[in-house]
């Protein structure tokens, strides 16, 4: 076998830049995917570093660009970066809770050429909304809605789904119809980060996720291409690994906020993977030539089930982030999928989830961020979830 | 490369020829005919519309009245 195991592999340029701007955010969202110890990582990219990124992106063919959290409306600098990727050619996305997205902003946002904006709630109700952020910020979003109607964006809704809110299914679409959204991502929580450590809390039960699945079916054969309807696969449920990040450094770029450049936003975590940062390697030396983007690219890293199977250019194997997590090896097989000798820990997963959980709901703050960090003794995440 | 909101496809020479055609004031018909002309063929009609079908239900095209 080669050294490199991704020696034979065609590497492909990346096509879609995440840019993480900022972990710091008004809400506490305890699904919140930024990882745990967000609140140790504060040394920010500059403007004159994230420009040189976004040129460097380009140049290699990336043309889908997300700006993201955090809340990147926390930077001051938000439209001259999404004017200089306008001007490079850039697709741009705003992902942003609304906090912070006042009528002066979202005018400089039009003009500085931004083209969509995803907007998040956290359910259909103020009340539910409001706890799972921790704000008030309900009213909020629906104003900023008009706001975003009301420049011209395409805006697409986003709902991060869990037990709490799952049965509202429904009614989130009614509130995605209400405020113009062009799309509604129902985004079945994945369990990384703040979700995987409040698994207990958010996991729903597979009768309300076969409900509301028939919801979603209806109203999609109603609503038409008049509100696209998106249900994020809940990959615990479903038998089969989802192709993560479309397949690791295959086509995504994220660069977190203080310039780690990662295959996939939750992969810092992952252990040995040596992350180069943008602030000391081009875009090109990372994306092709890193030992951490090329260490599972391709096949030859593959362990079985996955390596005779015939679905694995399909899936490429699942999440390493999950396999990680749930099974303490990178480089095993998903254990979502039920070929996975580990499977049992996410039956275990959806049946603890049937139980009163033992801990509270921990909240995603920075608070809860040096606990988690200060506190090495106590249960851990990896810990308590690996039950093999 | 066709981009929208948070997703982007890579269409094929003969898609990418269509949707180029796809301004907003030519009808499907006149789009048929403009690309037999243009690569001097005939009957790409049936392809052409299933294509915009497809290209409708994802959301990359959309109609307009005259």
């Amino acid at each position: 076998m080669s050294a490199n195991p991704a020696a034979a592999v065609a590497i492909t340029p990346p096509l879609w830049l995440v840019a993480e701007l900022t972990y710091t955010c008004p809400l506490h969202c305890p699904f919140c995917s930024n990882p745990l110890d967000f609140a140790a990582q504060n040394n920010e990219l500059s403007t004159a570093d994230w420009i040189r990124v976004l040129k460097e992106a380009r140049a290699l063919g990336a043309v889908q660009l997300g700006f993201s959290g955090g809340e990147p409306l926390t930077r001051k600098d938000l439209e001259v970066l999404v004017a200089e990727a306008h001007g490079l050619g850039y697709y741009t996305n705003l992902i942003t809770s609304g906090a912070g997205l006042t009528e002066t902003r979202i005018r400089l946002l039009k003009e500085a050429g931004l083209d969509h904006i995803q907007l998040s709630f956290q359910d259909s109700t103020r009340e539910v909304n409001d706890f799972l952020s921790s704000t008030r910020t309900f009213d909020l979003k629906r104003r900023v809605a008009e706001l975003i109607k009301g420049h011209g964006f395409p805006m697409v809704m986003n709902c991060v789904i869990h037990r709490l809110n799952i049965d509202h299914v429904d009614r989130i679409i009614d509130l995605a119809v209400e405020i113009g959204a062009e799309y509604l991502e129902l985004a079945n929580t994945q369990y990384y980060g703040w979700a995987l450590l409040n698994r207990d809390h958010l996991i729903p039960s597979r009768e309300q996720l076969e409900r509301a699945e028939a919801v979603v079916a209806v109203r999609r054969a109603v609503l038409g291409n008049r509100l696209r309807l998106l249900f994020v696969v809940p990959d615990y449920f479903e038998g089969r690994p989802k192709r993560c990040m479309n397949g690791w450094g295959t086509t995504i770029l994220c660069v977190s906020p203080d310039g780690t450049a990662l295959p996939c936003h939750a992969a810092r975590m992952l252990p040995g993977l040596a992350f180069p940062s943008v602030r000391s390697s081009s875009v090109r030396d990372i994306w092709f030539d890193s030992p951490a983007f090329n260490q599972f690219r391709g096949e030859a890293w593959m362990p079985e089930p996955c390596r005779s199977c015939p679905e694995r250019a399909k899936d490429l194997g699942g999440c390493r982030c999950q396999a990680y997590l749930l099974t303490g090896d990178m480089g095993a097989t998903d254990p979502a999928c039920d070929k996975s000798p580990q499977h049992d820990v996410v039956l275990a997963a959806i049946a603890a989830g049937e139980r009163v959980a033992e801990r509270p709901m921990l909240f995603r703050s920075p608070d809860n961020s040096r606990h988690i960090m200060e506190n090495p003794g106590q249960p851990t995440v990896g810990a308590e979830i690996r039950i093999a | 490369m066709l981009l929208f909101p948070e997703g982007m496809v890579k269409l094929n020479a003969s898609a990418g020829q269509i949707l180029l055609r796809c301004d907003g004031v030519k009808s499907s018909a006149e789009i048929i005919a403009d690309l037999e002309n243009a690569f001097a063929t005939t009957g790409l009609g049936a392809d052409v519309e299933a294509f915009l079908k497809v290209a409708t239900d994802k959301g990359w095209v959309e109609w307009v009245d005259r």
